[in-house]
């Protein structure tokens, strides 16, 4: 047995476009496989195909030497093959091991029996260090902790060849150091492991081969160890991709956007608390200052009560020396604020709206765009044109895409185009390389600093911390809902930067102390 | 916008599709009820309405009025992200109010009929204003305070009616006739249909739909209405005032409703406010309007005269022995059907990507997961 799954040139078309042309992938047992490929590449598909959600055209599959035909997950399943998708399956007011044992409960007369299960999910953690709490509620414990739950259910299903797609995207530095131990623990104990990303870093730290596609194309299967970053980032991209992002030093200007002393106050279960904590910051024309921080440490509250989409309990904000706390989010739009946002499907498009009219949202009702209330539908299709055009944004029908058909990337670049276009004195963006591939990263890195060096002052939030090392000219970091950090990210390392996210560095005063020196 | 069209052309199509099985249904229904009578029945619902040729189709005209009022009340608030089933309170509200000022107003003149119905959209206004207030302010479910809004409409109504002598008639338990003046004037259609019931009252449907039809398509007020009803949030961000759209929303709603009853008041054919504790039938057939028309308001409009040509098809019906109640089965097996409207398009997409594999040569796939796959994609870009 050479390898325990043959995915062997496997072709699987929609209409007006090959998925997966001719794919080959091969997995050895007990090894690291990495799958790259960038947004659309046709990771996905293949792995669809691998499910039996698809049926390929073309090709064959074979796990551990026989071919079989895979019709659905449950023949997955049977196959032992499992998954950990990118977005956990999990039910949040279910228990750990309630989780775990949903859909192949073991009963008697009717009645639910846990002890067995129970025994078998403790030994299950205990062998590879999960140390799971298996009456935990999943709504009580870390993402990294239901990650794990996943993956205990993989492995109470005693599946062998483990699927992990883009598991690090939600986890924090730390908890990805973990997660690559947790997948070499599996591996020693003959697991096999495919594992789906467009982060080079972690496939250089822990995968043994690397399987590269490309726009529905295989382009080849590469040792990892013999294979720099540089030369798998170029196979996945076809071209050489720039992995740090090229500026010139910040000349920062006068103060832009000022926030000063500003609280969220949240009630939860009775007990109020302040999810945003005194926090006072400047940011100047020309800068990019960083809002580094893990998940969920005040960040979206921050931001929506700077642009006005969630409310404040203190504080005030000011633009351009305006005093804007109780302004609407209209005039702020209007007055030079900008802001990409966290979540692209919630509030950046609306998604049954077609491109043009998406790229307008914040503008139809400009003289430019509409006169005696009725719209001007040849200047809003022109506008569009050119945004398409200038910041390639990539669709179906053009200007008359649905964007809920669009890609993710090509959503987020009509955003991000949408915003700059709009020429803020201050850019908001939150996460504006939240599950891009390389090449999209890079390019709305390039706009963005392109952006600041025109003279608008942007405020970035991110989790990614190659993001914030690499864009930003000051880096504040946030904990708790404190700023707790005012860095340089010259003279910071990695793993500093992680100390203080994780609150095991710095001090809650720190952003108070920059508010009075200045 | 060839893809436009592209797309009324499937929707349209699963319009038609549903229209064909409810009647085949409705067909079936009758070989039950009575096989002899059957054929004759159905070619009846289907022919009924020219029975007796302009007159007919000017009855089709009349019965199709308040519908498409109604039904484009549902439908417009049904783009906006709302579901309006308060159409039959504010119906009757409405038809209250342009009763009231039709009976006791008296020294309007020839604006008479005018400050009725206008009336009557005002009364429509305020009965969708309330659930639309307390969506936006308060969140309730505009769904359960519309129904509720539904039978304080139709109680206030028959109470209001009741107990104010100037407006009851009592011997017939029913509102008094509205003065001449307040019955809306023919606009010449009279001499097109003669004899039928028909009135302006039908013009100003028609131009009620291009009204929204433009208001929703063209304006900036229809373009932040549309983008609240489709995602709020997006709207908040994009600054739009959320809650204004819904108060709006409703209400303009509202007042579609309430000029419906007010055209069938108005129309001078003998209707009257009954007293009774049954809620407005035009509201609920409003629902079934919007859907078969898709809640465009041209479909509306179509929607709206076809089943008010059925309902005068199958008025016929008891020619034959059979109740009129199956015409209401029929139609509703119809609205049932364009509910399938999305497995419609799913069935027109494979017969496509068939018609395209035979032409490119290539191998059928033939699973369901492909097939799926396929009409999944069209359905979100068409859709």
């Amino acid at each position: 047995m050479d390898y325990v799954i043959e995915m062997l040139h496997i072709t699987k078309e929609f209409p007006g476009i090959i998925a997966n042309d001719d794919i080959t992938l091969c997995v050895k047992p007990g090894e690291i496989h990495a799958l790259l490929g960038e947004n659309g590449a046709g990771k996905s598909t293949l792995m669809s195909v691998l499910f039996g959600l698809y049926q390929p055209e073309k090709g064959k599959i074979k796990v551990k030497g026989k071919e079989v035909s895979i019709k659905g997950p449950l023949d997955a399943n049977a196959l032992g093959i499992g998954m950990v998708h990118q977005h956990f399956k999990l039910v949040h007011n279910f228990t750990v091991l309630q989780n775990i044992v949903l859909g192949m409960e073991t009963t008697k007369g009717g009645m639910i029996q846990m002890a067995d299960a129970r025994k078998k999910v403790v030994e299950l953690s205990e062998k590879y260090n999960l140390f799971v709490d298996p009456d935990a509620f999943i709504s009580d414990i870390t993402v990294g902790m239901q990650q794990r739950v996943e993956i205990l259910k993989m492995l109470y299903r005693d599946n062998d060849i483990l699927i992990f797609d883009e598991p690090t995207a939600v986890l924090t530095p730390q908890e990805i150091d973990e997660l690559m131990q947790i997948m070499r623990d599996l591996v020693a104990e003959g697991k096999s492991i495919l594992f789906i990303t467009h982060k080079l870093n972690e496939i250089k730290a822990v995968a043994d081969r690397c399987t590269v596609l490309r726009r529905g194309k295989y382009i080849g299967t590469v040792e990892v160890k013999d294979t720099d970053k540089e030369a798998m980032s170029e196979m996945m991209v076809g071209r050489k991709v720039n992995l740090t992002v090229e500026k010139s030093e910040a000349k920062p200007g006068e103060v832009v956007l000022e926030v000063k002393d500003l609280c969220v106050k949240s009630v939860r279960e009775g007990h109020s608390q302040n999810v945003v904590d005194h926090v006072s910051f400047k940011v100047r024309k020309g800068e990019i200052v960083c809002i580094a921080g893990i998940d969920g440490n005040g960040q979206t509250e921050l931001v929506h009560a700077i642009t006005g989409l969630g409310g404040m309990s203190q504080g005030q904000i000011l633009l351009n020396g305006e005093d804007m706390t109780k302004k609407s989010i209209r005039y702020k739009n209007t007055h030079g604020m900008s802001h990409i946002p966290e979540d692209r499907h919630k509030h950046g498009l609306v998604l049954d709206y077609n491109l043009a009219y998406n790229l307008v949202l914040q503008q139809y009702f400009e003289p430019k765009f509409s006169k005696f209330g009725f719209l001007k539908k040849d200047k809003i299709n022109e506008y569009a044109d050119l945004l398409i055009e200038k910041y390639d944004i990539r669709s179906g029908q053009g200007k008359d895409t649905i964007t809920r058909s669009m890609s993710g990337g090509n959503q987020q670049k009509a955003i991000v185009a949408r915003e700059i276009m709009k020429n803020p004195d201050i850019l908001l963006a939150v996460q504006p390389t939240r599950g891009l591939d390389v090449g999209a990263i890079e390019y709305i890195h390039k706009q963005l600093v392109a952006q600041r060096d025109s003279g608008s002052a942007i405020l970035l939030v991110s989790l990614e911390l190659d993001e914030v090392m690499n864009l930003s000219d000051r880096i504040l970091v946030i904990y708790e809902g404190a700023i707790v950090a005012d860095l340089n990210p010259k003279e910071v390392t990695v793993q500093e930067l992680g100390l203080y996210m994780a609150g095991s560095k710095g001090s809650k005063s720190a952003g108070k102390e920059e508010a009075d020196h200045e | 916008m060839n893809k436009k069209r592209k797309f009324d052309y499937t929707g349209v199509l699963s319009s038609v599709f549903a229209i064909l099985i409810g009647l085949i249904v409705g067909f079936i229904i009758l070989l039950i009820c009575n096989p002899k009578q059957s054929a004759p029945g159905f070619f009846t619902i289907l022919t009924g309405a020219f029975t007796h040729g302009a007159k007919g189709v000017g009855q089709v005209f009349y019965y199709s009025t308040p519908i498409i009022l109604t039904g484009l009340s549902v439908g417009f608030a049904f783009k906006t992200g709302l579901f309006n089933i308060g159409a039959s309170g504010q119906f009757i509200v409405g038809g209250f109010g342009a009763v009231y000022v039709g009976i006791m107003c008296e020294n309007l003149g020839s604006i008479h009929w005018l400050a009725a119905l206008l009336a009557g959209v005002l009364f429509g206004a305020i009965w969708g204003l309330v659930p639309g207030l307390l969506k936006a302010f308060f969140n309730v479910n505009e769904v359960i305070a519309s129904i509720m809004m539904n039978y304080i409409g139709m109680y206030g109504v028959n109470w209001f009616v009741k107990s104010y002598k100037p407006m009851f008639n009592n011997i017939r338990n029913e509102s008094k006739p509205v003065l001449q003046t307040a019955n809306i004037p023919k606009m010449g259609l009279d001499k097109l249909f003669p004899d039928s019931s028909i009135n302006g009252g039908f013009i100003i449907a028609v131009l009620v739909v291009i009204l929204i039809y433009l208001v929703l398509d063209k304006t900036a007020f229809g373009y932040e209405l549309k983008a609240v009803g489709y995602n709020r949030d997006a709207s908040r961000y994009a600054g739009i005032n959320e809650k204004k759209g819904i108060v709006f929303s409703m209400m303009i709603a509202g007042a579609i409703s309430g000029l419906a009853g007010a055209c069938l008041y108005l129309a001078g054919t003998g209707k009257h406010i009954e007293i009774v504790d049954t809620l407005a039938d035009e509201g609920f057939t409003g629902i079934s309007v919007a859907l078969l028309g898709l809640c465009h308001p041209i479909g509306i409009l179509f929607a709206g005269i076809f089943i008010a040509y059925l309902t005068a098809g199958g008025f016929y019906l008891q020619l034959f022995e059979f109740s009129t109640e199956i015409i209401d089965i029929i139609v509703a097996i119809i609205i049932y059907f364009s509910a399938f409207a999305l497995m419609v398009k799913m069935l027109i997409a494979k017969v496509e990507k068939n018609k395209g594999d035979k032409k490119s040569g290539l191998k059928e796939p033939g699973d369901a997961a492909a097939s799926k796959a396929v009409s999944d994609k069209k359905g979100g870009i068409k859709a």
